[in-house]
């Protein structure tokens, strides 16, 4: 049996910080890995670290192409409207009220509205509005609720338990009902009021979030290891516990842009979000919904740009949390 | 590499008591876990001490507190003569790149979102002056070919390794810092058998190698056996017993030990039939109200009045050559029949 | 040297009795994202009444996977049984319809696992668990149920059987739970039960408890016992005969002295030497180098062959049978003359 035992160790002793250089060349097994699913790739021989990884599997991934290319339309549609249409809907001379509720026709791609404005470019301005509230929102929402989610479940110990019940306290506010007092005390609403309105009744379900995942990642076994190599806090954060927990968050995220986006028109249409004049797919939808038997098209078409653009955030959602998982690529 | 020296690893009287607490605002303690109870050993260069108990014996907050991830209740631990039991947090990582630690899961112990380079080298990213930034790629290919892994395979992640793959990677990451003492706490009992003997092939070379002490911990009294010098038996948070392996297998003297190599199963249907066993009753009492005087008093054939009085220490006793703490201890070869 | 014909696989020699329970040629297989797994691939074997069996291999080695379809508790899909028969008093298992097959399961053949904390349900009693098999199987009322449970209780030797009756399975020590696993597997007299892992995840000195308790029950009742596990120290203690399972397929099958005297596969000779040995100090262990076969992706030949220091070339290329030896064992592989002679290739 000898021929089959680890060989190679018969070397002469030297000093161990001299051995610890030297190579044992006799792998008691096969390195390469049969079972591995792929075999040594391209990506083997040059350094790589978790984010350059997912890009690079990103980049491959059909759902994200797709959710990126739309998402970069719609953002191009909020930065440049001119470049969609030529008609300016804050222009009021645009509007002739002898065209009001039109049907989709070559002039009008998607009809007129209820003030004969044309709903085509009424829905490309509103763009901007809307996805600004969502946007917004919702990276106010992940940074704060992500960051006192961390730090809480790091923690733990007395921080923990004032963020936790502060956070209670904010989940027990009725969500509509706290933001019409929000916006209330704000009076006049402007996107940014409706932003931070949606932000502060919307953090403590990411916190929460952010904090479970954390103190499952703290507990593991590779946290406990790093510890024992003497890793600071910040080490343990940042490079072992957040690239574990992040995955819930971004999917709450993502979820939270369509709902954000969703809410601004349900505030706008209470008429506590948005003022007219703006334009925000949400104010259009509150705007059309009284005559939406007799033209369909004002509202279903700011409503379908709404739908388009969550779900895209959505995909992309998914497409990243896959990414930066490595077992699933 | 025989034991040699003074040593390197020093542990008096060591207790770590997890309180129990009640209440939501204001915490009442209303008891103690005594997970560990007063252990002392020493550990010299080169040598392998073997931990055995069974779970809930305080074997993996032991090591906990050698690797410095538990502040002890009381008493004292010197890695070098540096005593760590109440060193500050930089003084504490300085000590760690003398003890490192091997853990009992693959599949837990390691990252899943960290590539295997950035796994290894980690510790020289907490500790920057053990190796030179441009060497360190270098260094981590060395370490992964000491451990028996394709050097190419530093951008793979964990999971693209089998379970044996992945201790080793755990193994090279404990040996990146060029320790002196390793902290094997059940480093093969979650592989299956054929990859166990690797492993524990892989550690024994590193140490003859290496020059490196081991404090193996585990549950298997047949793993320990074979890679032991000196064993410690380890019941409800107390040494119950500690000598050489021949000792310990040999003579054992505490009852316990003596159950526990008894009950162990041995690989040989030969005279099975005639093979006699101690099979104690019941388990182990709870760690949060241990019985007074000998822990093991309820669960022993030989306990009378004075077990139950007084704890009898670890102590040499008449007609033994190593420690126990049994007042009536007595050798008895456990294993005769096999 | 391959003159010795095949085995008729299911037969380990003619017994006195008829084997109570056969496994023929069974193959399963599962249909995951990456492919099939080929987790069983053939697999044979016999149980006599009053006969411990051990099924002895490594995780994916297909022993597990085995008995559950056996027992018939695979969740089909993903798994699928394309080909085999598992015959219990001749009646074979795999055709019946779903409710018949629940004739068996749990009455006649039965099963406990390695994580008896799991295999409760937390949120009832354990005496209701246990009296549960009573009200479903025989219709016995409530107070009967219980008060057979308190018996079975006594029986597995669970301490103060009466009053720990309406306790919940958290509030036992796991050698506690195993007993109650045990209890209400052996409720309703099973002519088999198969032990999966049962002491794994237990304390030595609680395995030996279990084991003990296992070997008095099967004592008194006569069943056969299927013993799946990947302790060679506790198959030496309780088993009659061995199967050696590796890559989904048998590898090796005999009496259990000879398979530890002078095992007469390469893999079996393997794991024997690579244990390390609580009776005396070794000096290195044998280790078996390389890994365990891709089940995906399965050898034509010998699943073994890759590891294997006895290799020809038509072990990597010929599906092996499994060889007869003697009256009583066999053995899958081409060179089971060289490996019982000993030494290593």
């Amino acid at each position: 049996m000898s021929d089959t035992t680890i060989p190679g160790t018969s070397g002469s002793p030297g000093t161990p910080r001299a051995r610890h250089a030297r190579h044992a060349k006799s792998p008691a097994q096969p390195a390469r890995d049969p079972r591995s699913p792929k075999g040594p790739g391209p990506q083997d021989a040059k350094p790589a670290g978790l984010w350059s990884d997912a890009w690079h599997d990103l980049r491959r991934r059909p759902l994200f192409i797709a959710s990126a290319v739309l998402i970069c339309v719609i953002l191009l549609m909020a930065a440049v409207p001119q470049l969609f249409t030529s008609v300016d809907p804050y222009d009021a001379a645009g509007c002739r009220l002898g065209d009001a509720r039109q049907a989709p026709s070559s002039g009008h791609w998607f009809g007129t509205d209820s003030q004969g404005c044309d709903t085509f470019a009424r829905t490309v301005y509103g763009t901007r509005v809307s996805l600004l509230v969502g946007l917004s929102a919702t990276l106010v929402t992940t940074l704060v609720g992500g960051l006192l989610g961390l730090v809480a479940g790091f923690r733990g110990g007395w921080p923990d338990a004032l963020l936790s019940r502060v956070a209670e306290i904010f989940f027990a506010v009725p969500s509509v009902l706290g933001a019409l007092l929000i916006l209330a005390v704000f009076r006049t609403g402007t996107m940014w009021t409706v932003m931070l309105a949606l932000a502060m009744l919307a953090w403590p379900m990411t916190f929460r979030i952010m904090r479970a995942a954390v103190i499952t990642a703290k507990g593991q076994d590779y946290v406990i290891a790093a510890r024992a190599l003497g890793a600071s806090g910040g080490r343990l954060m940042f490079r072992h516990i957040l690239p574990n927990s992040i995955a819930s968050v971004i999917v709450v995220a993502t979820v939270n842009l369509g709902v954000f986006i969703a809410a601004e028109a349900g505030l706008s249409f209470l008429g506590v979000g948005v003022q007219s004049p703006s334009i925000s797919w949400g104010l259009m939808i509150a705007d059309a919904r009284p005559r939406f038997l007799e033209a369909a098209s004002p509202l279903l078409f700011p409503a379908a740009f709404l739908s388009l653009t969550v779900l895209a955030f959505i995909m992309l959602g998914d497409a990243v949390r896959d990414a930066l998982d490595p077992k699933l690529r | 590499m025989a034991a040699t020296g003074s040593p390197i690893l020093e542990v008096r009287d060591l207790v770590k008591h997890f309180p129990m607490t009640r209440g939501v605002l204001v915490r009442k303690q209303i008891g103690a876990i005594r997970a560990v109870d007063g252990v002392s050993f020493d550990l010299r260069r080169g040598e392998t001490l073997g931990i055995v108990g069974e779970s809930g014996c305080g074997k993996s907050t032991l090591a906990k507190l050698l690797m410095g991830l538990e502040r002890p209740t009381s008493g004292s631990v010197r890695i070098k003569g540096r005593e760590i039991a109440d060193a500050k947090e930089s003084e504490l990582k300085r000590v760690r790149r003398t003890i490192q630690l091997v853990m009992q899961d693959p599949y837990t112990s390691l990252n899943p979102r960290m590539t295997v380079g950035d796994i290894v080298g980690e510790p020289y990213e907490i500790h920057p002056e053990a190796a030179p930034k441009g060497d360190r790629r270098r260094r981590v290919q060395a370490l992964l070919e000491l451990v028996g892994l394709n050097p190419d395979h530093i951008s793979r992640y964990p999971h693209q390794f089998s379970g044996g793959q992945r201790q080793r990677i755990g193994i090279a990451r404990g040996l990146a810092l060029q320790p002196e003492i390793l902290v094997c706490d059940e480093p093969v009992s979650a592989l299956d058998v054929s990859i166990q003997a690797q492993v524990i092939n892989l550690l024994a070379r590193l140490q003859r190698e290496l020059g490196l002490a081991y404090v193996f911990i585990a549950h298997d009294l047949s793993v320990v056996r074979h890679i032991s010098d000196r064993v410690g038996v380890m019941y409800l948070g107390k040494m119950v017993e500690l000598g050489r392996d021949a000792e310990i297998y040999g003579q054992p003297a505490h009852p316990y030990t003596q159950a526990l190599l008894s009950a162990a199963p041995v690989p040989d249907p030969e005279g099975r039939e005639r093979r006699r066993r101690i099979v104690l009753q019941g388990d182990p009492p709870s760690p949060a109200s241990p019985p007074s005087g000998c822990r093991f008093r309820t669960r022993c054939w030989k306990a009378q009045e004075i077990c139950a009085q007084q704890e009898p220490p670890l102590q040499l006793r008449p007609g033994t050559w190593h420690e126990s703490a049994c007042h009536f201890a007595e050798v008895y070869d456990a294993m005769r029949s096999f | 040297m391959t003159s010795t014909p095949p085995l008729p696989a299911w037969g380990t020699g003619g017994g006195e009795n008829e084997p109570l329970l056969t496994v023929e040629d069974l193959h399963v297989e599962f249909t995951t994202r990456q492919g099939v797994v080929k987790a069983v691939n053939g697999v044979s074997y016999a149980l006599r009444a009053g006969e411990t069996l051990a099924v002895l291999g490594e995780s994916g080695s297909g022993k597990s996977v085995t008995a559950q379809a056996i027992m018939g508790i695979l969740d089909t899909p993903p798994a699928r049984i394309p080909k085999g028969r598992v015959r219990f008093r001749g009646t074979d298992l795999l055709r019946l319809s779903e409710d018949a097959r629940s004739q068996f399961r749990g009455r006649r053949i039965s099963m406990i696992f390695q994580d008896a904390l799991s295999a409760l349900n937390p949120v009832f009693t354990v005496g209701s668990q246990i009296g549960e098999m009573f009200q479903v199987h025989q219709g016995v009322s409530r107070r009967d149920a219980e008060r057979r449970a308190v018996e079975l209780m006594d029986r597995v030797r669970i301490p103060g059987a009466r009053q720990r009756l309406h306790d919940y399975p958290h509030q036992f020590s796991g050698g506690m739970r195993q007993r109650i696993m045990i209890a209400m597997a052996i409720a309703l007299d099973p002519e088999v039960l198969i032990a999966d892992e049962p002491t794994t995840a237990l304390d030595v000195t609680v395995q030996a408890q279990i084991m003990e308790l296992l070997a008095e029950v099967q004592r008194e009742s006569g069943m056969g016992l299927i013993l799946i596990t990947h302790d060679l120290g506790v198959v030496a203690d309780v088993a009659d005969k061995i199967v050696v399972m590796y890559g989904g397929r048998v590898v090796e099958n005999a009496p259990v002295h000879d398979v530890y005297r002078s095992p007469a596969h390469p893999y079996t000779r393997g794991l024997l030497e690579s244990v390390p040995r609580i009776d005396r100090k070794g000096r290195e262990l044998y280790a078996i180098a390389g890994m365990p076969p891709n089940l995906l992706d399965m050898p034509p030949g010998c699943a073994f062959a890759p590891r294997c220091p006895y290799r020809q070339d038509n072990c990597v290329t010929d599906p092996v049978p499994l060889y007869r030896i003697g009256a009583t064992r066999g053995s899958a592989c081409h060179y089971w003359r060289e490996v019982l002679d000993g030494g290593h290739g």
